[in-house]
């Protein structure tokens, strides 16, 4: 079978809608936060097969950046998972929300 | 050394005012309150007799100058040059501001002086000092600067000091708010002033005085000027005179300038600032010369305020208020006399009035100082025997007012009596006239009531009634002494000639070579000559003084009759009541003024607060509504945000087919 930019355009679209799932189905806020990169990670395929159909480089350069912006995130989103969970003994986004208008 | 006439004072003021009257010596420093009273003691007069020589030393130094050459100029820097605008920070002394300044410093120094002992046991000591040496300052910037800009700061200067002054003892509103009265109705006449030192700059592109003199005194000048220009000059300029000498409509302050110390009314409200508005008519000559039609305005509401102001003071019975309404009545006197262009006359009745009316209030305030305060000449009486120096120098001030013969006041108002019947104005001469004969009346009887008779100051008090502190009664005798030979310096010529003296009117040769020449504006082929004049007034005087010795001292029961009497009690209500000016004011603008401020309060209430308050209520009542998308599940959020990137998508496909 010929794998061409068709097909890593569909994985990359099945994969996000499967991250956006998550993030509006599951409760777990850990596991949001896990569909959330999911998300980003259908996107930065996005970019290197876009990046490679037009033969430039400035796609892989987008992936990296958002690559570390993620691990970033990731790090800053757990930490604050759990203080959370220190304070408030749960991770259920439908029970945290103290923002409330 | 002109500047330095200026800067003694203050000197002096800042000084007092901020090592002494704001607590720093005593509090910051630690020094005692007695060392405090001692240097403001010493340096509140001192600075002012500083002043006082170097103005004398440049007063000999100037009558040894002649003609044009006889002043001198000193520019200190130009203070705002806008453009073709430029007014500088200049100093001139000319033989009419010579005058003023003589007046100014000395009656100054001694009034200085007085209030040492006045003054002695109030706790606000230093700041009063501090307020009266800033009026000096103020007051020799008005009279030595040489251009109206400058003059107009000395005139808002000295009306500081004045609200100052008369708020002195501000616990007391009733005092405090003669203060305020006095600064707003000088507001009015201020209003006039600057409109008429803007309409000079338009006319004469500048503001200095030789400048501004030499074009309006060009011949053909008058004659290519706008129509009537140089009179509504004048006329402004004396808006600001009538508000600054409290001339008839806006005099009613002057009265309820009493409120403040007695040295301050002596020396701010009878002797120099009051008579500031005379100064600038004399000083603005030229205008006044070239407006048949201002002098004829100026002259009859002055006869009017001095009639008005005479039949005031026959009935008062606070001894200041009727040495105020004297003394409006006399600053009618002065503008009588450089209304109708008899400029030395009129500036030689404000030399003699500064001293006999300086001296007649430090009498009133030795007495109120005497008596604990009281001013009610109706609860004092025969305590001529305990004030004795007091009595006496007021017995000569009254008869110098009185013009009693070979006193100063004798020479200064015959001089303008004369005047104004030899200039045509023969009307408002029979006003002075009669206002000569009240004049003598109410002053006898001020005296008569105050020193002689049965007393009537309350027993308790009759035994500790005692003479004045020497600090206070050494300036009485000093200006007693002037009041009493004051007038030699203007002998009228005529009289002089009799005499066998040449030029005997030495202030008027003096004076008239700072006035711009004119052809004598006398009237010839009149009924009376000088001397028939000369009787006239002395008969005035003399009636008027007869009339108060048989009223008041012999036959002392007329009085309540005609009090009594149904023909003259409206007279005498009408008098009492002080011509019920205030109240008319109160009635045609104080009433409509506060009636006015009530619906404007009424629209600030309902009308502005109503749109501002109603745009605060319309954006918290539908923020109650927008709040419920505010729900904090995270979801939800995520949902909608979805739901929009859908949409969006949707949007832009069909758009693209």
């Amino acid at each position: 079978m010929n794998v061409d930019v068709t097909h890593y355009l569909v994985l990359g679209a099945v994969l996000f809608v499967i991250g956006g799932y998550g993030v509006i189905a599951r409760k777990n806020i850990i596991i949001v936060l896990l569909s959330l990169e999911l998300m980003l990670n259908a996107v930065n395929l996005t970019f290197v097969t876009f990046s490679r159909m037009h033969g430039d480089m400035i796609g892989h350069v987008f992936m990296i950046m958002a690559l570390t912006v993620a691990a970033a995130e990731v790090a800053v989103g757990l930490a604050l998972i759990v203080a959370i969970y220190a304070h408030r003994e749960t991770v259920d986004i439908d029970v945290l929300k103290m923002l409330k208008g | 050394m002109l500047l330095w006439i200026v800067l003694a004072p203050l000197v002096g003021a800042v000084v007092n005012g901020l090592v002494f009257a704001t607590g720093f010596w005593r509090r910051s420093v630690g020094g005692s309150e007695n060392v405090e009273r001692k240097i403001v003691s010493a340096l509140g007069p001192g600075v002012i007799l500083v002043s006082a020589v170097l103005s004398s030393i440049l007063f000999f130094r100037l009558l040894g100058l002649e003609g044009d050459n006889r002043r001198f100029i000193e520019e200190m820097f130009v203070w705002i040059p806008s453009g073709s605008f430029t007014a500088s920070f200049e100093l001139l002394l000319d033989p009419i501001s010579a005058v003023m300044v003589l007046v100014v410093t000395w009656v100054s120094f001694l009034i200085h002086v007085y209030s040492i002992g006045y003054m002695h046991a109030d706790r606000s000591y230093s700041r009063y000092f501090t307020y009266l040496n800033i009026f000096v300052f103020f007051m020799l910037i008005l009279v030595l600067a040489n251009n109206f800009v400058l003059m107009f700061v000395g005139w808002e200067g000295v009306g500081l000091a004045s609200y100052l002054l008369i708020g002195f003892w501000y616990e007391d509103s009733t005092k405090a708010y003669a203060g305020r009265k006095a600064f707003i109705v000088n507001r009015i006449g201020d209003f006039g002033f600057i409109l008429g030192i803007l309409l000079i700059f338009f006319v004469f592109s500048s503001v200095n005085y030789q400048e501004v003199f030499a074009k309006a005194s060009a011949p053909g000048f008058v004659a290519a000027a706008p129509d009537g220009i140089i009179t509504i000059i004048a006329l402004l300029l004396f808006i600001g005179a009538v508000g600054k000498s409290a001339q008839f409509p806006l005099f009613v302050w002057l009265p309820d300038a009493m409120a403040g110390p007695t040295p301050v009314s002596a020396l701010i409200h009878a002797a120099t600032m009051v008579t500031a508005g005379v100064y600038m008519l004399a000083r603005c000559n030229v205008f006044y010369s070239a407006s048949p039609e201002a002098q004829l305005i100026v002259v009859s509401v002055a006869a009017f305020t001095a009639f008005m102001a005479a039949t005031i003071a026959l009935t008062q019975n606070d001894i200041k208020k009727i040495l105020a309404y004297s003394t409006v009545s006399q600053l009618g006197y002065m503008f009588m006399g450089v209304g109708s262009g008899a400029y030395a006359a009129g500036m030689f009745h404000l030399l003699t009035h500064a001293f006999f009316k300086a001296l007649l209030f430090l009498g009133a305030g030795s007495v109120i100082h005497a008596l604990a305060q009281e001013q009610d000449i109706r609860k004092m009486g025969g305590i001529r025997k305990d004030l004795p120096i007091t009595a006496l120098t007021f017995l000569v001030g009254t008869l110098a007012i009185s013009g009693f013969p070979f006193l100063s006041g004798f020479f200064s108002k015959d001089e303008i009596l004369s005047n104004l019947y030899l200039r045509g104005y023969t009307v408002h001469w029979i006003i002075g006239i009669v206002t000569a004969v009240l004049t003598a009346f109410y002053m006898l009887r001020l005296y008569l009531l105050t020193f002689e008779g049965r007393s009537r100051v309350p027993g308790e008090l009759r035994l500790k009634v005692h003479e004045s502190p020497r600090s206070m009664w050494l300036p009485l005798v000093i200006l007693a002494f002037f009041s009493l030979i004051g007038g030699i310096f203007g002998i009228p010529e005529f009289m002089g000639k009799s005499l066998g003296l040449e030029h005997s009117n030495l202030f008027e040769g003096f004076i008239s070579s700072a006035l711009h020449s004119y052809p004598s504006s006398h009237i010839t082929g009149q009924m009376f000559g000088h001397w028939t004049l000369l009787m006239f007034s002395v008969i005035a005087g003399f009636v008027g003084l007869l009339l108060a010795y048989n009223l008041y001292f012999k036959k002392t029961s007329i009085p309540d009759e005609i009090v009594k009497s149904i023909l003259l009690k409206p007279l005498y209500k009408f008098s009492l009541g002080r011509w019920f000016v205030d109240e008319i004011y109160d009635f045609l603008i104080l009433r409509p003024y506060r009636e006015l401020s009530k619906l404007s309060a009424y629209f600030d209430n309902f009308v502005i607060d109503g749109l501002v308050g109603g745009v605060g209520y319309v954006v918290r009542e539908s923020s109650y509504v927008l709040r419920a998308a505010q729900s904090g599940i995270l979801r939800l959020y995520v949902g909608v945000m979805a739901m929009g990137v859908v949409a969006i998508i949707v949007y832009m496909l069909f758009r693209a087919l």
